[in-house]
C-alpha cells in the first residue's frame, strides 16, 4: 500500500477519539479531501522543481506510536538552551511529556494544542485562529491540519512580555522503526506583547523520521515575535516545516531559521500583513555536507503601505549537499513606500555541491523600494591567500571565512545563550576550533 | 637571509619574472623600483608563496631553506610576512580576533602555546599606538570599509604584531597622504632591527625619504636591470624610468 493511501485509510482510527460534530474537526475533514485530492507534491509543482519527496514519501512510516517511550533529562538535556530559565513544551514522538516539560498559565498560556483544541476556555480563541492563515490549498499543510491533535499552543495576551523564552522541542526517540510525525502549533501574541520562541525537531537514534509540522503565528498591533528554528537533526531524519505569520498594524516577527543538519529539509515560511507600519525579517544560515538537502521557501506578501520585509539567508555547501532558495516577495498595488529587501549569499565548497536560487519578485505598487541579490561563489582564493599569508592554516583560514561569511546573520540573534550555542554549532560543523567568538 | 636565484615565474602561461636574482641580508633594506608592470607584486607573492604563480625556473631560499613546494602559511611561520597592496576585506572578522588567530597560528608552528589574553592586549595596545590606530578600529571587520590609509597602517599594524624576519612591503605608499606616510614609515622603522629585513616594493622614492634604502633594485621586463645605493633612486626619480628601459 502506498503511504499516501495509507494516510488516508489509517484516518478512521484516527478520529476515533475524537468529536466528529467538532466543527474543528470538520475543518480537519475537509483538509484530508484537499490532501486526499492533491497528494504529495512533486517536482512538476514549480514551488517544489529542486526538492523531491519520491524517495521520502515512497517508504512506510509508523503513524501512531505504539508506546510512549521514556527518555532520561540526561539523554536530551544538551537540546535544551540549559542555561537559561525557559518554558518547555516538549514532545517524544509526537505525545506531550509533562515530565521534561515546564508549561505555564501564569499570565500567559504555554501549553498542550491538545488542550486548547478540547477545552471550552479555549473555544474563542481557537475558532479565531485555528487554521485561518494554515494554507487551504497547499497538500502537506491540510495533510497536517487533517491530523492536527497535538503540539504547543501559546498565547500571550495583551501588554505581556514573556520574561522566558519558550522553548518547543519535538524528541523522536527512535522506538518505532520508522515515524511520520505531524505536530500543529498555535502562537497567538495579542497586542504590545512579546515572546521569543526556539523550535526544534529532534531524533535520538538515527532511525527514518519524517516531520510535517505547521505553525501558525498570529502578531497582534505593537507585538514582536522573536522565532528560531535550530534545525540540526541527524542524517536520518527529515522535516517539512510549514510556519504561517499573520502581522498587525506596527508589529515585528522576525525568524531565523538554522539549519545545519538532517537528510531533506524544506522550510516553508509565509507572511501575511493586515496593517500599515510593519517590519518581517526572516534570517537563515544553512550549512550542509554529506547528501543533505535543504530548500527554504519564503514568501511575504505585501498587502498594506509602509512595511518593510528583509530577508537574509546565507548558504555553505560542502560535499554533494543542496541547497534551494526560492524568495517570493509579492506587493500589491495598495501597499506603496514598501521597502522590502532579499538577500541570498552561497559559497560552495566543493564541486558536488550545488545550489538553486531563485527570487521572485512581484511588485504591483510603483512608489517601493524592492531589491534582491543572490550570489553563489567558491572561496574568495585571495583572501585565502591573504590569511594564509598571515600564518593562518588553509583549513582554518576556510573556516575563519565561512563563519565570518554567516556572522551578520548571528549578530540579530537576541538570545546569548543561544546565539553561542550556535556560533559553537557552526565552528564545530566547520571542523575547527577557532578559539574566539565572533 | 633571502636568496633569489634566476628565479622565473609565470601566471597562466605568462612568464612575468624572467630571471631575478637578489640577495637580502638580515639587517638589510632593499627597495625594489620599477614601472608599472614590471614585475614587482608578481615577485612579492612568488615569496609569500601564492599559488597563482608558476614558478618555472630559478629558487628561492629562505633561511637557507628552499621555499618551493611550501605553502603560505608555511613561509609565514618562517618569519615572511607579506604587506599587501591591495588588503582584502574580510566582513564578520575583527582586526583583533584576527590578529589572535594569526599570532596562535604562528605560535603554534612554533611549538609554543596561545599567547595569554593580557599580554595579546599589552602588545595590541603598544603597537597601536605606535602606528596611532584608534582601539575602535581593533574592533571592526577587517578592511571592510577601511580608507586606503587605514588599510595600509593595518597592514604595518600587523607587521609590527608577528614580528617577522622578513616584511616585504608591496607598495604600501600608494594611498597615503604625508602624514600617513610617516606613521606608517615610522612603524617599519620601529621596527627594523639587526636580526630582521625589509624589502620595500614603490614605484615612486617618496617612501624611500623615510625608509632609507642601503640597497636599491630596478626591475623591469621581469629582471633586475640595475642595482644600486638610495642615490639610485634619486636618479630615478629626477630621470623617470625611460632611461632604464634602454638598458635592458
Amino acid at each position: 500500500m502506498e503511504f499516501k493511501e495509507k494516510l488516508i485509510s489509517s484516518y478512521l482510527a484516527f478520529e476515533g477519539d475524537l468529536d466528529l460534530l467538532d466543527s474543528v474537526h470538520q475543518t480537519r475533514a475537509k483538509a484530508l479531501r484537499v490532501f486526499e485530492k492533491k497528494g504529495f507534491p512533486t517536482k512538476k509543482d514549480e514551488s517544489w522543481k529542486y526538492t523531491s519527496l519520491n524517495a521520502l514519501v515512497n517508504a512506510d512510516y509508523a503513524l501512531f506510536p505504539r508506546s510512549e517511550a521514556s527518555i532520561e533529562l540526561k539523554d536530551v538535556k544538551k537540546y535544551f538552551l540549559y542555561d537559561t530559565d525557559t518554558y518547555k513544551v516538549i514532545f517524544i514522538d509526537g505525545v506531550y511529556s509533562p515530565f521534561l516539560s515546564n508549561t505555564t498559565h501564569d499570565g500567559l498560556d504555554v501549553c498542550l494544542m491538545s488542550a486548547a483544541l478540547t477545552k471550552p476556555k479555549y473555544r474563542n480563541l481557537i475558532n479565531t485562529y485555528f487554521n485561518k492563515i494554515a494554507s487551504l490549498e497547499e497538500s502537506l499543510t491540510a495533510l497536517n491540519t487533517s491530523y492536527s491533535k497535538e503540539g504547543a499552543f501559546v498565547y500571550i495576551p495583551k501588554k505581556t512580555v514573556a520574561e522566558k523564552p519558550i522553548e518547543i522541542i519535538h524528541f523522536a526517540s527512535g522506538e518505532e522503526h520508522s515515524l511520520w510525525l505531524q505536530p500543529r502549533n498555535l502562537i497567538v501574541v495579542d497586542k504590545n506583547s512579546q515572546v521569543q520562541i526556539i523550535e526544534r525537531h529532534q531524533s535520538l537514534k538515527d532511525h527514518p523520521v519524517v516531520t510535517n509540522s505547521v505553525t501558525e503565528v498570529y502578531v497582534h498591533e505593537e507585538a514582536f515575535v522573536d522565532y528560531y528554528k535550530l534545525q540540526n537533526d541527524l542524517t536520518s531524519a527529515s522535516l517539512i516545516d510549514n510556519t504561517y505569520i499573520q502581522q498587525a498594524k506596527n508589529s515585528h516577527a522576525s525568524v531565523h531559521t538554522f539549519s545545519l543538519g538532517g537528510k531533506l529539509v524544506r522550510n516553508n515560511l509565509r507572511y501575511y500583513h493586515t496593517g500599515q507600519r510593519i517590519l518581517s525579517t526572516l534570517k537563515g544560515v544553512t550549512i550542509l555536507e554529506g547528501k543533505q538537502h535543504v530548500d527554504h521557501s519564503t514568501m511575504v506578501h505585501h498587502s498594506h503601505p509602509n512595511c518593510e520585509s528583509h530577508q537574509d539567508y546565507k548558504g555553505i555547501f560542502s560535499e554533494r549537499s543542496e541547497g534551494v532558495f526560492n524568495g517570493q516577495i509579492l506587493v500589491e498595488k495598495i501597499a506603496q513606500k514598501t521597502n522590502a529587501f532579499q538577500q541570498n549569499n552561497n559559497v560552495l565548497l566543493d564541486d558536488k555541491a550545488t545550489v538553486n536560487s531563485k527570487p521572485q519578485l512581484e511588485i504591483y505598487a510603483d512608489d517601493v523600494k524592492c531589491s534582491h541579490g543572490c550570489t553563489i561563489g567558491q572561496m574568495d582564493e585571495e583572501a585565502l591567500f591573504y590569511l594564509q599569508s598571515r600564518g593562518i592554516p588553509k583549513k582554518e583560514a576556510k573556516a575563519l571565512m565561512t563563519y565570518a561569511f554567516a556572522n551578520n546573520v548571528l549578530e540579530s540573534v537576541q538570545l546569548p545563550s543561544l546565539k553561542k550555542r550556535i556560533n559553537g554549532q557552526i565552528a564545530s560543523k566547520l571542523g575547527v576550533n577557532l578559539g574566539f567568538e565572533l | 637571509m633571502l636568496t633569489i636565484e634566476n628565479l622565473h615565474a609565470e601566471v597562466e602561461g605568462r612568464t612575468i619574472l624572467n630571471g631575478i636574482d637578489l640577495n637580502v641580508k638580515p639587517g638589510e633594506i632593499h627597495a625594489i623600483m620599477g614601472p608599472n608592470g614590471s614585475g614587482k607584486s608578481t615577485l612579492s607573492s612568488v615569496i609569500a608563496g601564492n599559488e597563482d604563480y608558476d614558478v618555472t625556473q630559478g629558487k628561492i631560499l629562505f633561511k637557507g631553506k628552499d621555499l618551493s613546494g611550501l605553502d603560505p602559511e608555511e613561509r609565514a611561520h618562517l618569519g615572511i610576512f607579506l604587506s599587501f597592496q591591495y588588503p582584502v576585506e574580510i566582513p564578520g572578522v575583527t582586526v583583533t580576533n584576527f590578529i589572535k588567530t594569526a599570532i596562535n597560528a604562528n605560535r603554534k608552528a612554533q611549538g609554543l602555546s596561545d599567547l595569554g589574553a593580557s599580554e595579546l592586549l599589552k602588545k595590541i595596545r603598544e603597537k597601536s599606538t605606535l602606528l596611532d590606530i584608534d582601539s575602535k578600529f581593533l574592533s571592526r571587520s577587517l578592511n571592510e570599509g577601511f580608507s586606503g590609509g587605514e588599510k595600509k597602517r593595518n597592514e604595518i599594524f600587523q607587521m609590527a604584531m608577528l614580528e617577522p624576519t622578513l616584511a616585504i612591503l608591496d607598495e604600501t605608499d600608494s594611498g597615503l597622504d604625508i602624514d600617513a606616510l610617516k606613521i606608517v614609515a615610522n612603524g617599519v622603522n620601529k621596527f627594523k632591527a639587526k636580526e630582521n629585513a625589509v624589502v620595500v616594493i614603490t614605484h615612486y622614492q617618496r617612501l624611500l625619504e623615510y625608509i632609507v634604502p642601503d640597497f636599491v633594485h630596478v626591475l623591469f621586463g621581469g629582471k633586475i636591470v640595475k642595482s644600486g645605493t638610495k642615490e639610485l633612486a634619486h636618479e630615478l626619480e629626477a630621470k623617470g624610468y625611460d632611461w632604464i628601459k634602454e638598458l635592458a
